[in-house]
């Protein structure tokens, strides 16, 4: 079976073709980098994705925030339930775990706040 | 007496005071309408920034918070909340803020890196009422992303752009209904991978060749009827749907803020509507630079970040003194490259130029002719008007030439 994809792992945006056999990738073509390959066989085998959002902080402003890693495609809603249920602490540097462990990934800060 | 004043302070305007610095000027400033450093990008919380300038994936937060921790570390100056009301032919800039009210600036040379905005619905032409709940796409970014409000539930975009594929993801993340993204021309103007992760991801119909042709509600957007168009873009009368939704958010094109620009006489170009520059981003006035979306609208911040380096370079020239003009070379484009930054070639050094294409073209060579003969061929598998494409040429090329021309070639 072929599968079309398109890369998102960069703005290029490649077209991808991969080449299976039920659960087994053969190839992968079309990709211009490894990212690309990487991305074709999460793709067909556990599709992820990188979540990016707000969290509300304890003074009522919004800060800006990121999973650490791509997160598994089916559990990005849920995702945002639990980000959406918390209150950051204050001050925030970039970087700052704010959830450590949200479906393999962590909730890191994009933004500095006071 | 400033030496350099650089309006704007997002990606462009950090970018190319810190590239003046760099070059050895110390007398910066940058005049910030907002009360913040990074422009846009503050609004860009999505990731995908950041991977031709740092081989990693940043979101629009953390791109620009480089930038200013870098104009801080330098001691670069800069003033918020500034409006910039004037320039003068002269360089003497007229701005105001409530700390110094209104105040002259007279600047040894300007860098212009005012950014874009957004067509507005008045530019559009819709036909039917005026109802509450129709926001250009990034409007509808600041609301959520910055202050927390939802503008609507039920949604529909015109317009393909990428800020609109991404309020798309965002507002669908948020627990809106997103019902249909229409988009005019019968392709995207968005990225590829925005189509793949923003709308088929969750299975948000692209209806291309559709537009928007009545808005219905008294108070609140109730609906809008939308239409398929045909080769003329006329929209085809029995195609007519009505989508009931309480927000129509646009995201129709990005026009850059010349107004300023325009009342010094710089030459603005009918395609790129932004000033026509030379190799170093200088407009037709002396002195002044333009860089950024102000200049054109780039898909990349990256590209953004790099054309603002080469304009901090060349103002830092002018500031010492350094001319190195020797020639005068306009490089034209056949119309399937819709345009080229620069416009003119005016110094014998090597030379990217960035263009776009009026359409979409699969497997074309483009072809460089330096006076009317062909000087370079570079051929491309795939070219799209919403992806910006460089292409170099050695100074070589331009020894003994006074015309340069872009054409596509169809294989």
């Amino acid at each position: 079976m072929k599968r079309e994809l398109t890369c998102i792992a960069c703005p290029l945006g490649c077209s991808l073709t991969v080449t299976l056999e039920g659960k087994n990738i053969l190839s992968v073509v079309g990709n211009t980098c490894p990212r690309g390959k990487e991305y074709a066989i999460n793709e067909c085998t556990a599709p992820k994705r990188m979540v990016t959002t707000t969290i509300r902080c304890e003074n009522g402003e919004l800060v800006s925030v990121k999973t650490s890693q791509p997160i598994p495609k089916e559990k990005v809603f849920e995702a945002m339930e639990i980000i959406n249920s918390t209150i950051a602490k204050l001050p925030l540097t970039i970087g700052d775990v704010i959830i450590p462990d949200l479906f393999g990934s962590s909730v890191v800060a994009t933004q500095c706040k006071e | 007496m400033t030496e350099l004043v650089i309006i704007g302070g997002g990606p462009a305007g950090m970018s190319s005071a810190i590239s003046a610095y760099e070059n050895g000027i110390r007398d910066i400033l940058i005049l910030e309408r907002d009360d913040k450093l990074g422009g846009i990008l503050r609004q860009c919380i999505h990731n995908g920034f950041g991977l031709h300038k740092f081989k990693e994936e940043l979101t629009g937060p953390e791109y620009a918070y480089r930038y200013e921790k870098k104009v801080k570390e330098l001691g670069i100056s800069v003033k918020l909340n500034t409006m910039v009301l004037e320039i003068t032919k002269n360089k003497k800039i007229i701005a105001s803020n409530s700390e110094d009210g209104i105040f002259e600036i007279e600047a040894k040379a300007i860098i212009l890196a005012m950014g874009c905005r957004e067509r507005a619905k008045g530019a559009l032409n819709i036909a039917g009422t005026r109802p509450a709940g129709i926001y250009s796409a990034g409007t509808a970014q600041k609301l959520v992303n910055m202050k927390g409000y939802m503008p609507g539930k039920e949604v529909v975009i015109l317009g393909s752009g990428d800020i609109g594929l991404i309020m798309a993801r965002r507002m669908t993340l948020e627990g809106a209904n997103v019902k249909a993204v229409c988009e005019l021309m019968p392709y995207s103007s968005g990225l590829a991978r925005n189509i793949e992760q923003c709308l088929n991801d969750f299975n948000i119909p692209l209806k291309l060749s559709h537009t928007v042709v009545a808005l219905h509600g008294k108070e609140r957007l109730t609906g809008v009827t939308i239409a398929k168009v045909d080769e003329n873009r006329k929209p085809i009368k029995e195609s007519y749907e009505l989508i009931s939704c309480d927000t129509l958010l646009l995201s129709c094109g990005l026009i850059p803020e010349n107004e300023l620009t325009k009342r010094i006489g710089v030459e603005i170009s009918p395609v790129t509507n932004g000033s026509v520059v030379d190799q170093n981003r200088e407009t037709v006035i002396e002195g002044v630079f333009s860089c950024g979306n102000v200049l054109h609208v780039h898909d990349l911040v990256d590209y953004v970040s790099e054309e603002a380096e080469i304009a901090g370079k060349g103002a830092s020239d002018y500031i010492k003194g350094v001319n190195n003009k020797t020639v005068n070379i306009p490089i034209s484009t056949d119309g399937k490259i819709r345009y080229t930054v620069p416009q003119i070639i005016t110094e014998k050094k090597d030379t990217a130029l960035y263009f776009r294409t009026s359409n979409p073209y699969r497997n074309v060579n483009i072809n460089v002719y330096a006076n009317d003969k062909l000087a370079l061929s570079r051929k491309k598998q795939r070219i799209a008007p919403s992806e910006m494409e460089i292409l170099k040429i050695d100074s070589k090329i331009l020894e003994g030439v006074s015309k340069i021309r872009l054409e596509l070639e169809e294989l």
